[in-house]
């Protein structure tokens, strides 16, 4: 038995791909509830009403999206590039600690027309200036950047433990590590009132179709995919490489700063330790999920949230524990991979 | 008393939709050179890919010293005898010679590899047929030459009876080729069969008892070597007329590029050692050599793609400092790459964004890139340059090598470039293509294009150039007239001849 | 200074050392054998956290120490399995099939622990390795508290160092290994069939990974909490190349990281609230960038390295 490269994709296939994945770890995942012990297909139900079965589930799911469709994005810009940003979980927080400290201590007073695209860029450049040092590393010493920015995470999420317990620390929280919480006038408009979801989500959206633009339209989007796909092929045909990557960064690790600076300004207004479930682990998945596709992001990161909010509330009702969502997002990821593969090649005997 | 040690019996392989072998049956005879000949794409590689067992073959069968070999297990066929020299080595250059001699040579679960037993052996194994080597060193380390030394010594070390080349000369020098035969000639006479695969009509007559002649997968012809004729060969390996475009006489014009004492250093190695060249509107320079002497890093630098380190240019008469591929492109000068696949297109993407890439600003208004603008200049190309087997929006993957090539020379020429840097236009396409390509590049010329050609091909060289200077050690010959040599001398020249042979004529004046 | 050089004598440091070493040495052993055959392994992470789950819950549930480390040894392996089957059958990137066993390994292990284990105030406990009396050794004055009150898995680890620098550089096998790392259609010109060759090497060293993840339920420390890893598997991997994939450096390089995070744990006491703690714990990461930055250039990377490899393709 061998494997043979196709020589055309199918597209009806290329549309499937992520389809048949979801569907496969969703049936693996049924057979880890079972093991639970729960009934599977009432688990599958109330995961769903879970996510979309009252207003408030609804909205709830399409919050948790916002920092998932900007974190998926981080990933599928540096991905196509071949660029390996494992970093999106530190940049998110070095975003949302930016976003803090420049709202309570400089564009305090501002009005919100203005101070909240400050701030918007503000959380960008932290996560962008997080990941320029990877990057400088790889092109200056050749260092693989997947290990490095994977360690930075680490150092990312002490150095904002460290903020929020001493010079960002907020002196009305009882001593609880947290920091000072953003201006009023920084916080996101609701989209519906007296709910969690905030206006993040429609810059989400604008954001990956921008991403998409740019992409299939500009130079830099040409150039960028020529670099990934055959640096040396892009380089003789006069793509700065260098120049591109370090351009394919600054939106990558902006993209990840700026997920971190929604969900300080939509949701929590102030950061902690806890401000991520691992939206910067979980971009990757929907980045690949959506097979690098910037509009499929959106759908991968929904699919995602409802994976988490759902679980959650089954999981209350239910002895299967939440983790469930995590198991089935990662489980996505590797039947992803399972699955463009086969896209790509036939099994011949 | 002749023992035959190989048979090879109505053998066949297909890919896909081509045959790449037909039914082909082959013998060889114990202390026997036969050569394997055919044109890329023949079927060579094929038929002895399958006797090392990294193909199975879909019908016949293969036999070693009278007994079945079982297809498809590279193991059984290095027990059978068989040791295979393969064109790109397969050495480990993080290792030392001896490793990569030894490494499957002992049982796997063998508690201790005995490595003082190995080295005397490999050192008797070197003393015997005159192949020094020095096994602690690491590999990456060797020559190429050292390095087909340790490939051959790993074969005899796995007692190898019958030796098969595969383009054995593909990376050597003349000097180190002459060598390499006259030991495989000594290997014979001690018993050992040999099968070596070319293109090469000379090497093949020098060398070979038996030649093979392969074409389109089929055995065409078998002829022992005395009595045939190159010319015979040649005929049956190409199977029709060769029809290579004729160079017509040209007057040049004005001087558009002269390179002064041009040295360039890349990764701490000197690859062009102050060379001097020019090069006229309208003239072909060919530049021979064998490769890894330079003639890359000769590509790069005229293509923008490296910085020398000293040295004088001109570009159409003004001084020009270090320039980028976009100032390069700018300039008019078009580049065929050496590695088509590698650095000319990106196989993923669209054969008009491989079109537009290297001037991608023409295609590109306030940032976006003008589709529709790019589409039409693919088609054009296409058109203008009879590309076959795609639209602007296919992948370029799917284009077959040729189709490829013309398409890289049709971005090129299309907009009539005043200088075309060409590195091995023609290699490793089909006898059609290659026509085409010259053709292309004498039509150039005649248009006023200067053409820098870059080339292994000596045929290729005396076809097309109007003047021609070697490449050796990153030095470059005083330039010579095609109609003034012929391919002895090149020869030499490609050898690093050429100093001493001034020295010797100005010794007999 | 002198606060220093008390701590430097002190014998507790270098218990310390030792103690904190073993999981990297476990780990940075696994990682390295996988690489040295051409498989980049970032499943790490997660099959650690996976090994210090079943190992630890296979104690707690009545196996014994030694059971318990081989359970998780065995959890690795199946892990190297699956990362084996997408990396070398299927020929994925082993970048992101290895970022999706950790995500898959690490969610997988708390999932089970919470099924397994009923929720408490207080992580249930275990009674973990204890340290290994060796006479005469033991007694000495300080060198015995320095050096020998370490547990058994201590011994094993570093015993395995020198084990598998051995049998890399000086067995057939080894040779196998490292010419199909370094070129593998070489290797399968030889007759080593370099599938085979992948798939032991990755198997075994995330078994050795998973070994290294339930040191730390088992004898660091006695109770499983999510999380524990704490980046133990990225770091082994920085420390494969600072060690230039070579065993010996590698447990080298496993010490002198435990000895700057054994430092600054002591040195923390000593200065106490002057500096924020987590500049204490950012140094392990930092040093292996700083290690990673160093040695980067000047390693010998096995040339195929993260190239996935088809019979027949070139």
């Amino acid at each position: 038995m061998r494997f043979e490269r196709r020589e055309q994709i199918p597209p009806a296939l290329a549309l499937l791909t992520p389809l048949i994945a979801v569907a496969v770890s969703l049936a693996l995942a049924g057979g880890l509830i079972a093991l639970a012990g729960a009934p599977v297909l009432t688990a599958f139900g109330k995961i769903l009403t879970g996510a979309f079965g009252s207003k408030l589930a609804a909205t709830e799911t399409l919050a948790r999206a916002a920092p998932l469709i900007l974190t998926g994005l981080a990933a599928a810009v540096a991905f196509r590039a071949r660029l390996w940003n494992i970093g999106a979980e530190g940049q998110l927080y070095l975003g949302a600690i930016a976003v803090a400290a420049a709202s309570a201590h400089l564009f305090g007073g501002l009005p919100g027309v203005v101070q909240i695209p400050l701030l918007f860029l503000t959380g960008a450049l932290a996560g962008m200036v997080l990941l320029l040092i990877p990057l400088w590393l790889r092109l200056r010493f050749q260092v693989d950047e997947v290990v490095t920015t994977l360690l930075l995470n680490f150092v990312a999420l002490l150095f904002v433990s460290m903020l929020i317990d001493t010079v960002l620390k907020d002196p009305l929280a009882f001593g609880w590590p947290q920091s000072v919480p953003v201006a009023p006038e920084a916080e996101l408009p609701k989209i519906i009132p007296r709910s969690r979801l905030h206006i993040g989500l429609l810059v989400a959206v604008a954001v990956a179709f921008v991403v998409h633009f740019i992409q299939a339209r500009t130079a830099f989007g040409l150039q960028s995919r020529a670099a990934g796909l055959n640096p040396s092929g892009a380089a003789f045909a006069g793509v700065p490489l260098g120049r591109t990557l370090v351009l394919v960064a600054m939106l990558s690790g902006g993209l990840a700063g700026l997920a971190g600076a929604v969900e300080v300004m939509g949701i929590t207004s102030y950061v902690t330790t806890e401000l991520s479930p691992g939206y910067g682990y979980s971009g990757i998945v929907v980045a690949m999920l959506a097979g690098l596709n910037p509009l499929g992001v959106v759908l991968a990161a929904l699919f995602t949230a409802v994976m988490f909010v759902g679980a959650d509330a089954m999981s209350r009702s239910l002895a299967v524990p939440s983790y469930i969502a995590d198991v089935t997002v990662a489980l996505s990821l590797l039947c992803m991979l399972v699955a463009i593969f086969f896209t790509q090649y036939r099994i011949r005997r | 008393m002749s023992e035959t040690v190989l048979d090879i019996s109505q053998v066949s392989k297909r890919f896909g939709a081509t045959l790449a072998n037909d039914a082909i049956s082959l013998s060889l005879e114990r202390g026997e050179i036969i050569a394997l000949l055919g044109e890329n794409g023949a079927g060579k590689t094929t038929l002895m890919s399958m006797l090392f067992g990294h193909y199975t073959p879909d019908s016949g069968h293969i036999s070693v010293m009278g007994r079945l070999l079982p297809p498809g297990r590279p193991r059984a066929a290095i027990r059978a005898g068989i040791g295979m020299v393969h064109q790109h080595f397969s050495l480990a250059p993080n290792l030392s010679v001896l490793e990569n001699v030894m490494t499957g040579t002992e049982s796997l679960w063998r508690p201790w590899s005995d490595k003082a037993k190995a080295r005397a052996r490999l050192m008797e194994i070197s003393a015997r047929f005159g192949l020094k080597v020095v096994p602690e060193a690491r590999l990456g380390d060797l020559s190429v030459g050292e390095q087909q030394r340790v490939e051959i010594l790993k074969a005899l070390y796995n007692d190898a009876k019958i030796l098969v080349l595969d383009e054995p000369t593909a990376v050597l020098t003349n000097l180190e080729a002459e060598h390499m035969f006259a030991t495989l000639k000594d290997m014979a006479r001690q018993g050992l069969s040999i099968i070596f695969i070319s293109h090469k009509l000379d090497e093949v007559m020098n060398t070979a008892d038996r030649v093979v002649v392969l074409r389109g997968g089929r055995v065409v012809a078998e002829r022992r070597a005395m009595e045939t004729s190159k010319a015979e060969l040649a005929g049956l390996m190409v199977g029709r007329a060769v029809t290579r475009p004729l160079r017509e006489a040209a007057t040049p014009g004005v001087v558009v590029l002269e390179a002064k004492a041009v040295t360039l250093r890349e990764a701490g190695v000197e690859r062009l050692k102050a060379v001097d060249f020019h090069l006229r509107e309208g003239e072909v320079l060919g530049i021979i050599g064998v490769s890894g002497n330079g003639q890359a890093s000769l590509a790069r630098l005229v293509g923008g793609l490296a910085r020398r380190s000293a040295g004088e240019m001109t570009l159409f008469g003004r001084p020009i400092g270090d320039m980028s591929v976009r100032e390069v492109v700018e300039a008019g000068i078009g580049r065929i790459p050496e590695d088509r696949t590698h650095d000319g297109v990106i196989g993923e993407m669209a054969i008009w964004e491989n079109a537009v890439l290297e001037r991608l600003p023409e295609f590109t208004r306030r940032g976006l890139v003008d589709r529709k603008a790019g589409m039409d200049f693919a088609r054009r190309i296409i058109d203008g340059f009879d590309v076959r087997g795609g639209t602007p929006a296919s992948r370029i993957r799917l284009l077959s090598g040729g189709n490829m090539q013309k398409l890289i020379l049709g971005r090129n020429l299309i907009e009539h470039p005043k200088i075309l840097i060409a590195a091995q236009p023609a290699r490793g396409l089909d006898e059609g293509a290659v026509a085409a390509v010259h053709a292309r590049i004498l039509e150039a010329r005649r248009a006023g294009t200067a053409v820098l050609l870059i080339s292994e091909d000596l045929d290729e060289v005396m076809a097309l150039a109007d003047r021609i200077q070697a490449i050796v050690g990153g030095r470059l010959s005083p330039p010579v007239s095609p109609e003034r040599v012929d391919a002895r001398h090149l020869g030499l020249m490609m050898a690093g001849e050429w100093a001493r042979e001034r020295e010797g004529a100005a010794n007999a004046v | 200074m002198s606060a220093l050089w008390d701590i430097l004598a002190s014998a507790g440091l270098w218990a310390a050392v030792l103690r904190i070493a073993t999981p990297l040495i476990f780990a940075t052993l696994g990682a390295l054998l996988c690489e040295r055959a051409g498989v980049l392994n970032l499943g790490i992470e997660g099959i650690m956290t996976f090994g210090a789950m079943i190992g630890w819950f296979a104690v707690w549930n009545g196996a014994d120490l030694w059971t318990g480390l081989f359970v998780a040894c065995l959890s690795g392996m199946v892990f190297g399995l699956l990362h084996a089957g997408l990396t070398v059958t299927l020929g994925l990137s082993q970048h992101v099939s290895g970022l999706g066993v950790t995500l898959f390994a690490s969610s997988f292990s708390y999932y089970l622990f919470r099924l397994l284990v009923p929720v408490e105030g207080t992580p249930p406990k275990i009674i973990p390795f204890q340290p290994l009396h060796i006479p005469g050794l033991s007694d000495l004055p300080w060198l015995g508290q320095a050096l020998f009150t370490q547990t058994a898995p201590t011994w094993v680890a570093i015993v395995l160092a020198i084990v598998m620098a051995l049998a890399l550089f000086r067995t057939p096998l080894g040779l196998a290994i490292r010419m199909t790392g370094e070129n593998p259609h070489a290797a399968e010109a030889q007759g080593i069939n370099p599938m085979v060759m992948r798939y032991g090497a990755v198997i075994f060293g995330s078994g050795l990974m998973a070994a290294g993840g339930a040191f730390l339920t088992l004898s660091a420390f006695d109770s499983f909490i999510p999380t524990m890893i704490q980046g133990r598997g990225w770091i082994g991997i920085a420390l494969v190349v600072f060690a230039s994939w070579r065993p010996g450096r590698a447990l080298a390089g496993a010490l002198l990281f435990a000895f700057f995070d054994a430092f600054q744990l002591r040195l923390q006491t000593v200065i106490g609230g002057a500096v924020p703690y987590q500049l204490f714990l950012m140094t392990p990461f930092i040093l292996s960038i700083l290690a990673l930055a160093l040695m980067a250039r000047r390693a010998r990377v096995p040339q195929a390295l993260m190239q996935p490899y088809r019979r027949g393709e070139r």
